[in-house]
């Protein structure tokens, strides 16, 4: 047993615990939190097979910003609190049974039907360094570099649009209240 | 050397829970982190697979699905936080106004 | 010879006028209707002439082919013009009268349309003229049967047309029904004749295998006697009601509702001769059965007599007038059928003479007594005229009387033609019956007999007439004040008493122009000149004097007085009242014919075609099984099977959604569920399948 493969059955398993935490979780916010480990191991993974620069993206982007979002959101909810008993009681046996099925169609593509037993070779240091991905970035991939900026945007536009509190109707004068004026805004903006 | 069908198990096995977490939980956030779990094994297994022919191309592909992913979270948050607003829960079985 | 190819213009010029009449006639006038009409006539007349002057030259005539008409299988009639001798008598006759009339209706329509408060119906009146002369000159120019038989119809039609000419309200109180009652009647009548007609025409094509005069005539010998004694006979059928002959005469006095220049025109001098004309020109189909002839004569001979006593009794002086010119017909129709085909054509021409003399006189006197009543009227109550007139009857002779001073040229012309009428030497009347009397001397005395009954009686009404009209002292205002007529009346007048006058020359005894001219048609056999009978003509003429003695006994010695009956009445008694009620012939037709029809008719119409037809098969039974039909198609063919094809195609989609709809739950999850199953299963096959 070499160093490499221990460390990567040690990580394997601490990655697939983190995920199971994430998914038997009563509290969101563990769930979160047991997601940003598991992050945190995928990028490991990501450096052990030579991708250094995805690996630290992985980092920043996906742990370092959308976690954090994801507990912004948690807490504005307040969605921490506990859930009810689970109701619709066929569907967790039926949904077991077919990740079970999808595991066992894996395992077979995997094992029995390929030919990549083997370990593979070692590459150059610089493999996968910023600059090479940038140099592939920047010339094969430019166009589809330059929409996600545009993606972004649309995200960042819709994002604000959606969170928008709607103030239609606010002033409507009640007379027959001996002139107490109430203001009434229209259902679906939230109470506020 | 690690095997690279070992990755694949892994993001099998990943991809698989991500799934089953999706149709198991009620709660639409951790459902959402579930979804970002299985986009997570697909990135594994593209890294993989770009180390296991020397392709660099795995690695961009990987790079615009964290950027997509990101984009994604912001806008499916916002959704939620906008559901939130009007139904007062956050749970998904509550919102079967599609109901035929 | 050219002068034979303008043959057709004597139709053209007619047709001419009366399509600008109809288009124009009310915008330009009354003087610009009457001229255009009176032009057409005269160009007519001048086209006669010229056709006359030709033959002249060349008696045997021409032929003068306008167009195909008709040609089916071995029918071929083609329009033709006959020009011959005896055609162009015809044509110079009906235009030259024609003519005159004309220009006499321009005047009297004038007063007329006031008198009837409808100016408008002028241009119409002349419309209906001109159409007239243009179907008689059809009628007188047709080279075939069929082409007369055209204008025999068209002249029938125009008679129609001019008697029922007033046939809205009248402003006496007339509704103008009796007008349109009698233009009906005449219709009808000359219908029963022209059934007969075309009975002999049918026959003729059977017979003879042509229409056209040329193929038929010469050869009435070669067909066998019972044909043509068919075809005679039913010609004579035809020539009785276009002729006004016993049996069908009823129609001429009632035609005399009429203005009086159609009277003159058509029932006096011209449609009513055609009858005559037909038989002449039908000559050898006559001559080759005497036992025709016979009946002929003798139709004739009764209808001269029996017409004669019904004219003794009546007041009105155009009925007078009518049943005068039926007896005339009569000598002529007798005349033709004794074999005497000139002196009967000589006849029509001076008869055409005098009895438009005579009406065209009758309707100055109507004319000016009804001047006289409309001053008289509106003397007496200037402000109230439009309330109606009071009720005179300006034809009644019982209102006239003494008009000989009032109205002096009216009476002198007047006396002329009544004169002719009686057949007084030297007038033209008396050489042409006398012809006729002679002929029947020698054919056959009892139709002789007959004639110089009715040549007595004639006499006899004339002077009864005269005495009425123009002499004793007038009966009424309106006669008292009488004025005479404008000259555009009275010189047609007088133009036809000059031809009364010298009219005798055209046949004078021993010279005989007419009987040479005609026989270049009819041949020599059959226009064989007769003989001066002096003892026939002596005794016409005395007994005519006697009759004018009697006369003057009964009218002229002590004048007749207001209201004061007929004094032939006292005489006769209850001869008299038939004559007055003309032996109630019309009232036996009714009995015996119109009345069985009309009930007949009725029959039909009520029972067969209404509650049969109507109620019965239509209603109950065609109208119900559609019913039943419609019903069934409309129940369990389309609400049953159509419908519920359709309902029930919507009942399954209806419930196939409803089924589908359980998928429908709204959980998310179910759906991520449903999806991640449709995954694994394609998984699972493109894994274990390849």
């Amino acid at each position: 047993m070499s160093i490499d493969l221990l460390l990567f059955f040690v990580l394997a398993t601490v990655a697939v615990i983190a995920a199971l935490g994430m998914l038997f979780s009563r509290n969101a916010v563990y769930s979160a939190l047991f997601l940003i480990l598991n992050f945190a191991t995928v990028a490991v993974f990501f450096l052990l097979l030579g991708a250094p620069f995805i690996a630290m993206a992985q980092v920043t982007v996906y742990a370092g910003a959308i976690m954090v979002l994801f507990l912004f959101v948690i807490m504005l909810l307040g969605a921490e609190r506990v859930e009810g008993r689970h109701r619709g009681g066929w569907q967790r046996p039926v949904a077991v049974l077919l990740t079970i099925v999808l595991l066992v169609e894996s395992g077979y593509l995997i094992f029995v039907r390929s030919d990549l037993v083997g370990a593979v070779a070692p590459v150059a240091s610089n493999y996968a360094s910023p600059e090479a991905i940038g140099e592939l970035l920047f010339s094969d991939y430019l166009l589809p570099f330059e929409i996600t900026s545009v993606l972004l945007l649309a995200a960042m536009v819709g994002v604000i649009v959606l969170t928008k509190e709607e103030k239609l109707l606010r002033e409507h004068t009640d007379v027959m209240e001996n002139g107490k004026e109430e203001a009434r805004s229209p259902q679906g903006a939230g109470g506020k | 050397m690690v095997p690279v069908s070992y990755y694949f198990a892994l993001s099998a096995i990943l991809f698989a829970l991500g799934a089953l977490g999706v149709l198991i939980r009620r709660n639409a956030i951790i459902i959402f982190m579930s979804v970002e779990l299985m986009l997570n094994a697909a990135n594994l297994l593209f890294v993989a697979f770009a180390r296991m022919y020397e392709a660099l191309q795995g690695q961009i592909y990987v790079f615009f699905v964290i950027a997509v992913a990101a984009a994604e979270v912001a806008v499916g948050l916002a959704i939620i936080v906008a559901i939130f607003r009007t139904k007062k829960s956050i749970d998904i079985d509550e919102m079967s106004s599609l109901k035929g | 010879m050219d002068a034979f190819n303008l043959v057709p213009w004597i139709i053209l010029f007619p047709v001419i006028g009366l399509v600008l009449n109809a288009a124009i006639g009310r915008r330009i006038g009354e003087r610009g209707s009457a001229l255009i009409a009176i032009a057409a006539s005269a160009g007519s007349l001048v086209i006669s002439v010229m056709q006359y002057l030709a033959l002249s030259a060349h008696p045997e005539g021409a032929v003068v082919y306008l167009a195909d008409w008709i040609g089916i299988g071995a029918l071929n009639v083609p329009w033709a013009f006959r020009v011959d001798t005896l055609s162009v008598t015809m044509m110079l006759v009906v235009s030259g009268v024609g003519t005159l009339i004309h220009i006499y209706a321009a005047g009297y329509m004038h007063f007329d349309v006031r008198y009837k408060e409808d100016p408008g119906s002028y241009a119409r009146f002349f419309v209906y003229l001109n159409l007239f002369i243009a179907a008689m000159m059809i009628l007188v120019s047709g080279d075939s049967y069929l082409t007369l038989f055209v204008g025999w119809e068209g002249v029938g039609l125009c008679s129609y047309l001019l008697i029922g000419f007033w046939y809205q309200r009248n402003p006496d109180g007339n509704k103008g029904i009796m007008n349109s009652l009698a233009a009906k009647k005449a219709m009808l009548v000359n219908r029963i004749g022209d059934f007969g007609f075309l009975l002999a025409v049918f026959m003729i094509f059977w017979a003879f295998g042509s229409l056209n005069f040329d193929e038929v005539l010469p050869h009435a010998e070669t067909v066998a006697p019972w044909v043509i004694m068919f075809i005679t006979l039913a010609m004579l059928l035809g020539v009785t009601g276009k002729s006004a002959q016993l049996p069908l005469y009823v129609w001429l006095p009632d035609a005399m509702a009429g203005p009086t220049p159609v009277s003159a025109l058509i029932h006096a001098a011209t449609m009513v001769t055609a009858g005559v004309y037909l038989v002449a020109r039908s000559a050898p189909l006559f001559a080759a059965v005497p036992a025709a002839q016979t009946t002929v004569a003798f139709v004739g001979a009764l209808t001269a007599f029996f017409a004669a006593t019904i004219a003794v009794g009546q007041y009105d002086i155009k009925k007078v007038l009518a049943y005068s010119t039926i007896s005339q017909l009569g000598f002529m129709v007798a005349a033709v059928g004794m074999g005497a085909f000139v002196a009967g054509m000589f006849h029509l021409v001076t008869h055409a003479f005098f009895k438009a003399l005579l009406f065209l006189g009758s309707g100055s006197v109507i004319l000016a007594l009804e001047r006289a009543h409309h001053v008289q009227e509106t003397l007496s109550n200037p402000k109230h005229k439009k309330k109606g007139h009071t009720h005179f009857d300006p034809q009644d002779m019982r209102v006239m009387g003494g008009l000989r001073k009032p109205i002096r040229l009216t009476f002198w012309v007047y006396t002329i033609g009544a004169l002719g009428l009686a057949g007084i030497p030297p007038l033209a009347g008396f050489f042409s019956k006398d012809e006729i009397l002679a002929d029947a001397w020698i054919e056959n005395p009892l139709v002789f007999l007959l004639l110089i009954a009715a040549a007595f009686l004639t006499a006899f009404y004339v002077g009864r007439q005269l005495l009425l009209v123009f002499f004793g002292s007038p009966r009424s205002q309106p006669a008292d004040k009488a004025v005479e007529s404008p000259a555009i009346i009275t010189i047609p007048l007088i133009a036809l008493a000059a031809l009364v006058v010298i009219g005798g020359l055209i046949n004078l005894p021993g010279w005989h122009p007419f009987t040479n001219w005609l026989a270049h048609t009819l041949g020599e056999e059959l226009a064989e000149p007769t003989e001066f009978n002096f003892f026939v003509a002596l005794l016409a003429t005395v007994f005519a004097l006697i009759a004018f003695y009697l006369a003057w006994i009964f009218y002229g010695r002590t004048p007749l007085a207001e209201k004061q009956v007929d004094p032939l009445k006292q005489r006769l008694g209850r001869v008299f009242t038939g004559m007055e009620n003309k032996w109630w012939v019309d009232e036996f037709y009714a009995w015996l014919i119109v009345r069985p029809y009309k009930r007949f008719a009725g029959f039909l119409a009520d029972t067969i075609d209404w509650k049969f037809l109507h109620d019965w098969v239509h209603d109950s039974a065609v109208v119900n099984t559609f019913r039943w039909f419609a019903r069934f198609l409309a129940n369990p063919v389309d609400l049953g099977v159509i419908d519920g094809i359709a309902n029930g195609l919507a009942k399954s989609a209806t419930g196939l959604a409803r089924g589908l709809s359980f998928f429908q739950t709204g959980f998310v999850r179910n759906y991520a569920l449903v999806t991640f199953l449709g995954v694994v299963i394609m998984l699972g096959y493109l894994v274990f399948s390849s």
